[in-house]
């Protein structure tokens, strides 16, 4: 008595284990409790208790449904199972099927006790192992013990029959060779009477014919007649208590033939003609006005679509479907919009008849619907009805709730690209798309708009009014700001001017100065996203050239981003700054419009790049050292690489460099805009990207069609010696280079702080110290930062020098950098140049780290040294 | 198939959970978590079913407590929700007028009955009657 009120020893019993947890107010106190109990139970099992074995398996079972390890527990299953009395084995096979599953060890020594129980005097231990065997039976157990299965299958027990059909369909899921040995005797199984055992044989003889042609073979020779049979019972058969389900005789079994019937009709024109009455009669027999009919007539509608039927039971089957839309229950017309999907197949203009009532699920409040929905208005469109039915889908773009948003415009630029039949439907209705949700419209499809309008000379001055227009509107979407503000750049005259009006257009009024605003707008509120920034960029600076009187202040907006954290825009400042700033001369034939791009070619690439869109990463490290210089691309480019890469900035991967094209997926828009933000990866001491642009520039200034100013190439070598720090703006001034005058830095004062090596993933800075009257010797502070977003460790920085010079490294102040360039780990270095004032420093570089366990290692060549070390 | 069967009460606790595919118990509870935030707060009016990962989840709600059964996508949704039901039915006679503390104090006899209902993720008997008496027999030999 005192065992049972204490609710902590072992001898509790399951009830009162149940009421103790129940009654625990926290969660502290339940694993307090739990911890008690399992405890004792495992002080139980090492004690080898008999008496309680059931019990505590019982109470390990209700630990583990709570969520708590029971793994010790494993061993007694097996125990209780090997017991002999029936208690023990009941609650032995049922913990074994939740506390254990198909691919734990302990289960092979199971496969003994299966079998013994298997071969039982007592059906009811038969029907226990029975149970145990289809819940967790492995391919293993399933080859061993499927001859015992077979047996019983011809048992005389219904009960045993039943289950050991269900046994022999996880068999042959598990082992599918073994589904000729069950086949003859499934086919005997559709004789019984007992909906149970007619049930379970239904259902293996679905498996087998999943698993096995000749089975399918064998059951379409000797089961549809009886199947016929079954159907025709059931469904004829008079009110039966036992069977009833809203007053009709076993939904369950009429649904499990006809998706028997199903599998053996499909593709077999003999068996189809065979079943076509029977079908006829329970689609126009059934009841619909219960769920338990509708789930009969669901799934004969499904066997009609799925095998060869005849037209006249296809139209009974559509009809159906017309009734279920049309049916007030979510339910009914949730399986009516999965159902239809197949029966555009059959007849799409059927279909097509209800496409008002689909077109009003989409905008159906619960989201199972509004997706299958969607679905099929996608199937449904045609060059007919593409029009009304995109109008509608971005009529409701408007007012859908947000998280249907993506799926919706994912599908309506889809169907737009798809079915674009004239140019300037299609960009109206990507210019809606994109106001209404902009932040939802992936990058390939804006890429695309904008190789569209690039193709359509005579929409550019209405497609960059429109979308200054929905600019003022809907500032807020991201790609709408990136289309419109690409748009401005290139086009602004058009806007400024109503250049080709179409007859529709209402004229507008919009300044010089306006336009500006808008990109300025955009460059400010978009802080955050650096593409975006960085477009406006380009554009301000696009810009300043075809409205002469705003550079003056366009020069201010585009500085104010020198001093920015993002290198990348720290960088476009700067050198756009200098473009509008000196170079008066070359800056029109710089900032001319963007050649057509060549839109086959993007299409292409952007097929491709929906396989593989992992490598454009990837592929950005492996930059040539020192390579090749640009040839003048742009203008005087060969036709398969039409893109001008005139304003890119990461155009190591450009496919002017290479004779291949290139493989990132991405990078061909990327080019054109100049986005390619996370590519931009020079190396050591090889011309940095800045240099690459430099070149660009001065190529297409030197290009032959553009008859730019011929003094470039002369100082080339001159510029290829000048190393931009991109870190410290003050030393920066790239185009320095042409103008000869000028020197990098003050060679008299503390030396500036530069860039030794920078990558993707890893950005190395050195300044430097020297002691007053001991010039050969310098001291290096290093820096190292992390631009990737995983953390590095185990970082290694080696350091080699020529003979010359001599070395020492202290240790660095970690060898974990932190990841997205959080936390600076330094190192210094004192370095003695024995031949100061002759040669200057020069250090090779190796940089090893791991980057979730995985090594990588980096290296570079430091010849950027100030002078003077 | 089938593929797995949740009986949880609103607040989330599972008071039954059957599967019929091999899953880590991590992942177990994370199936359970999942189908619970999805279900729950759909409104009554909705269809009983979602989609679930590549799969879908039948679900019905009695009460405080939700049924829900994770079938293939290609699997009658109609006959599921019937077949709920059917189970509930069956309970209710078994525990007559069942609640939620009859199947948490015996959840040994639910998964019992769920083991003559249905095997191997598919349905065993359709019969009430059928296996309210062969659950008398079971517990006779206890």
């Amino acid at each position: 008595m005192d065992l049972a009120i204490n609710p902590f020893s072992s001898g509790t019993r399951l009830r009162d284990m149940i009421r103790s947890i129940r009654a625990c107010k926290t969660a502290a106190e339940e694993r307090a409790v739990v911890r008690r109990e399992c405890a004792a139970i495992r002080a139980a099992i090492s004690e080898g208790d008999q008496d309680y074995r059931h019990r505590n398996m019982a109470k390990l079972m209700f630990i583990h449904m709570l969520g708590y390890p029971t793994h010790f527990g494993q061993m007694e299953c097996l125990k209780l199972i090997a017991a002999a009395g029936f208690p023990e084995k009941r609650i032995g096979y049922l913990g074994l099927t939740l506390l254990l599953d198909e691919r734990q060890e302990v289960l092979m020594l199971v496969t003994n006790s299966l079998k013994q129980d298997l071969n039982h005097s007592n059906q009811f231990i038969v029907g226990l192992a029975l149970c145990a065997l289809g819940n967790i039976c492995s391919a293993e157990m399933a080859r061993d013990l499927a001859p015992e299965v077979e047996r019983l299958l011809q048992n005389r027990d219904p009960n045993t029959k039943k289950k050991a059909a269900l046994c022999s369909i996880r068999i042959v899921r598990k082992v599918p060779d073994l589904a000729e040995n069950f086949m003859s005797a499934a086919a005997s199984l559709l004789k019984e009477k007992h909906h149970g055992v007619l049930i379970s044989a239904v259902q293996l003889c679905t498996e087998l014919c999943k698993a096995s042609d000749e089975a399918l073979e064998y059951l379409r020779k000797n089961c549809l007649e009886g199947l016929v049979r079954v159907l025709r019972d059931v469904s004829n058969s008079s009110y039966a208590p036992e069977y009833d389900i809203g007053g009709i005789t076993d939904p369950f079994l009429h649904i499990r033939v006809l998706k028997l019937m199903r599998t053996l009709g499909q593709g077999d024109a003999d068996c189809s003609e065979y079943i076509n009455d029977i079908l006829a009669q329970v689609a126009t027999k059934t009841e619909s006005n219960k769920n338990a009919g509708n789930a009969i007539l669901y799934e004969c509608v499904e066997t009609i679509m799925g095998i060869e039927a005849t037209s006249g039971l296809r139209v009974l089957a559509i009809n159906i479907l017309g009734r279920f839309l049309s049916n007030r229950d979510n339910n009914i017309r949730y399986v009516a919009l999965n159902m239809l999907m197949k029966a555009i197949a059959v007849d799409t203009q059927a279909v097509q008849r209800h496409r008002a009532t689909i077109l009003e699920c989409v905008k159906d409040a619960d989201v199972s619907i509004r997706k299958r929905a969607l679905e099929l208005v996608y199937l449904l469109v045609n060059d007919t009805n593409v029009k009304p039915l995109t109008k509608e889908l971005v009529d409701y773009l408007e007012v859908s709730d947000q998280e249907f948003k993506e799926d919706l415009t994912a599908k309506i630029c889809s169907i737009v690209e798809k079915f674009s039949q004239d140019k300037l439907w299609y960009l109206d209705q990507m210019f809606r798309v994109l106001s209404l949700a902009g932040n939802y419209v992936k990058d390939d499809v804006w890429h695309a708009l904008i190789v569209l309008m690039s193709n359509a000379s005579e929409l550019q001055g209405y497609s960059v009014r429109s979308l200054y227009k929905a600019l003022q509107a809907c500032g807020e979407q991201e790609s709408l700001v990136r289309v419109a503000v690409w748009c401005i750049g290139e086009y602004g005259e058009m806007l400024v001017n109503n250049i080709s009006m179409l007859d529709m257009e209402e004229p507008i009024t919009v300044t010089e100065s306006d336009a500006v605003d808008a990109v300025e707008v955009a460059l400010k509120r978009y802080s955050a996203d650096v593409t975006t920034r960085a477009m406006c960029l380009v554009s301000l600076l696009k810009l300043s050239s075809r409205f002469p009187p705003t550079s003056e202040r366009i020069k201010e907006i585009v500085a104010q981003n020198k001093g920015n954290t993002v290198l990348e825009l720290q960088q476009r400042s700067i050198e756009f700054s200098s473009i509008i700033q000196r170079h008066q001369s070359i800056k029109s034939s710089l900032l001319e419009r963007m050649p057509v791009l060549d839109e086959a070619n993007y299409l292409a690439k952007r097929a491709a790049s929906t396989q593989a869109t992992v490598s454009s990463v990837k592929s950005a490290p492996a930059v040539t050292p020192g390579g090749p210089l640009k040839l003048p691309n742009g203008v005087a480019k060969p036709p398969e690489a039409p893109l001008a890469d005139l304003l890119d900035l990461s155009s190591d991967d450009a496919p002017v460099t290479t004779s291949a094209p290139a493989t990132a997926p991405n990078d061909f828009l990327q080019n054109l805009l100049g986005i390619g933000l996370t590519d931009s990866s020079p190396t050591g001491g090889a011309p940095s990207t800045s240099t690459d642009l430099l070149m660009d520039l001065l190529s297409i200034g030197s290009s032959p069609v553009q008859n730019g100013p011929p003094t470039s190439n002369v100082n080339l070598p001159g510029i290829a010696e000048t190393k931009p720090a991109p870190v410290t703006p003050q030393v920066v001034d790239l185009l320095d280079g042409l103008s000869s005058s000028t020197s990098i830095a003050d060679e008299n004062s503390a030396y500036p702080t530069i860039t030794a090596f920078q990558s993707a993933t890893l950005r190395i800075t050195f300044s430097f110290k020297k002691q007053p009257g001991k010039p050969q010797e310098t001291t290096i502070s290093a820096s190292f930062t992390n631009l990737a977003t995983t953390t590095f460790t185990d970082f290694i920085f080696q350091a080699a020098v020529p003979k010359f010079i001599q070395l020492r490294l202290d240790p660095a102040s970690s060898s974990t950098l932190p990841a997205g360039g959080n936390g600076l780990v330094t190192q210094s270095l004192s370095v003695t140049n024995n031949q100061h004032g002759q040669k200057p420093l020069a250090m090779r570089i190796r940089m090893s780290y791991k980057v979730n366990g995985e090594d990588r290692l980096e290296q570079g060549q430091i010849s950027n040294f100030p002078a003077g070390l | 198939m089938i593929r797995f069967i949740l009986l949880q009460n609103r607040q989330g606790k599972t008071r039954l959970a059957k599967y019929y595919v091999p899953l880590e118990d991590s992942e177990k509870h994370k199936v359970e978590y999942e189908v619970h935030r999805l279900v729950v707060n759909r409104d009554p009016k909705f269809t009983n079913f979602v989609e679930f990962r590549t799969h879908k989840v039948i679900y019905r709600r009695y009460a405080g407590l939700f049924f829900s059964m994770c079938v293939d996508i290609t699997d009658n949704e109609l006959a599921y929700l019937e077949c709920i039901h059917l189970f509930v039915e069956i309970l209710d006679h078994f525990f007559s007028n069942v609640c939620e503390l009859d199947l948490v104090f015996n959840f040994h006899k639910v998964y019992l009955i769920l083991d003559e209902f249905i095997l191997a993720g598919e349905l065993q008997e359709t019969s009430k009657r059928a296996i309210i008496e062969r659950m008398g027999e079971l517990e006779k030999l206890e």
